[in-house]
């Protein structure tokens, strides 16, 4: 029993190094594309287009609530451009307000994992989430293409 | 010799200033051109959510999108604009004004003093709605609360600071026309046609103009640089769109998810916020004349750096 729960801190563990080693452009965008495998897992049970589990409901708010925790982490001075990134030059200008925004959607999504029991309540709180994506991508993030 | 040219200088000036004049007025739609009319304050307020108005017109920095207290600086290549107030209060907003103030101002870009407002208004699109629409939209507006406030003057360097030569641009890219529905089309292509073109202006952004800032007509919807000078507008024909559905589409009007998990971003989170405030049966006829636009070609973004 030991043995295997060992195994799972030491991925953990290590998968945490890996990121924290990747440059901070790639780390961002590994985060973000969680959370969009997330989004879409969570819009096909909105949708109707998945049958409704809710183990996979409440994985959904709990990896928004890691990537909300180290996401802000991920912006020092020397990554403001290069690597392809998205990031707005605002998210510097205003690095206060784009942690603020950060912690918000960590709370919500965490307030929402305790909420969720069922297909409606999911919808609800799926949606009331979701805002915080574009709350925080109107203002710290540049489309390119 | 010399007086005939100075004849001929004098009399081409004339006909230079006389075309001027005429070509720069301008156009007010006059009361009497209005019939009776009972407003349906409902569809006036689908009208104001479909038309976006929050978008720009919100006061900036508070939650309350009915506050039409305008002030946001729209940055754009010819100077930054800074959005008037149209709340109903009487002196700072459009208290005042007529029904036909507001149908003038809505469908010909043309001010309650006579004076052209700058295209960053998108009456470009707003022309081809129907009046009875702008009319409902005027009743609701009226619903709403005054906001005390003057907004500044916009800040544009000459030439662009003068209006009248605005009539210029307008007879370039205004043609008056409204939009004739298409009988061999269903209903609902054909409302979505019209909300899209008329109300909801997603050309405006959606599309790249030229160097004067009109529209470039073969490229409609293709994307292009965002007006702000900031990023890019996607292209929204089946060049881009191939692979998502009408749904995928009416679901990003209604929550601001794009069909792979990621979501919408800058000016079309405010577009969002309205679309997503219309009857499910508008965004999905919107969805529909979407998907049925022709792949184009559009501008291509410069590379990511």
């Amino acid at each position: 029993m030991i043995r295997p729960l060992v195994a799972v801190i030491a991925l953990a563990v290590g998968a945490t190094v890996v990121i924290a080693q990747q440059n901070p452009i790639e780390a961002r965008k590994n985060l973000m594309k969680g959370n969009s495998a997330q989004a879409r897992i969570g819009a096909a049970m909105a949708k109707g287009e998945a049958p409704f589990d809710l183990a996979k409901a409440k994985q959904v708010f709990q990896v928004y609530q890691e990537t909300a925790a180290k996401f802000g982490d991920l912006f020092p001075a020397n990554s403001k451009s290069g690597g392809e990134t998205s990031a707005a030059p605002k998210v510097w200008e205003d690095m206060a307000g784009f942690k603020a925004q950060l912690a918000k959607f960590g709370a919500d999504a965490k307030a929402a994992e305790a909420a969720v029991k069922d297909l409606d309540s999911f919808k609800a709180q799926f949606g009331d989430v979701a805002k915080n994506c574009g709350g925080c991508h109107r203002d710290y993030r540049v489309r390119r293409s | 010799m010399l007086r005939t040219l100075v004849v001929l200088i004098v009399v081409l000036a004339a006909i230079g200033l006389a075309a001027f004049a005429y070509l720069t007025t301008p156009a007010m739609v006059p009361a009497s051109a209005l019939g009776l009319h009972t407003p349906d304050l409902a569809n006036g307020k689908t009208v104001f959510h479909a038309g976006g108005c929050a978008s720009c017109h919100a006061t900036p920095r508070q939650d309350d999108k009915t506050r039409l207290g305008g002030g946001l600086a729209l940055k754009s290549p010819f100077g930054t604009f800074y959005v008037p107030n149209i709340s109903p209060h009487p002196t700072d907003g459009i208290g005042t004004w007529t029904e036909a103030d507001f149908v003038t101002a809505v469908t010909k870009g043309t001010s309650q003093l006579g004076e052209h407002y700058y295209p960053a208004f998108p009456y470009t699109s707003y022309q081809r709605a129907k009046i009875g629409d702008v009319r409902d939209m005027f009743a609701h507006l009226k619903t709403l609360p005054p906001v005390q406030g003057r907004v500044r003057d916009h800040d544009l360097p000459f030439p662009f600071n003068i209006r009248r030569g605005l009539g210029l641009w307008k007879w370039l890219y205004l043609d008056g026309k409204t939009i004739t529905p298409d009988p061999s089309k269903p209903e609902a292509w054909n409302r979505g046609a019209y909300l899209v073109n008329a109300l909801v202006h997603c050309a405006e952004c959606h599309s790249p103009r030229d160097f004067i800032g009109g529209i470039i007509e073969g490229q409609r919807f293709a994307g292009g640089p965002s007006p702000d000078g900031q990023g890019w507008v996607p292209n929204i024909t089946q060049k881009a769109l191939a692979k998502w559905s009408e749904k995928d589409i009416a679901y990003l009007l209604e929550t601001g998810d794009l069909p792979d998990g990621d979501s919408v971003g800058g000016d079309m989170v405010a577009v969002v916020r309205s679309t997503a405030q219309l009857p499910a049966a508008d965004r999905a006829a919107m969805a529909t004349y979407i998907k049925s636009l022709p792949p184009v070609d559009g501008p291509l973004p410069p590379s990511k750096k």
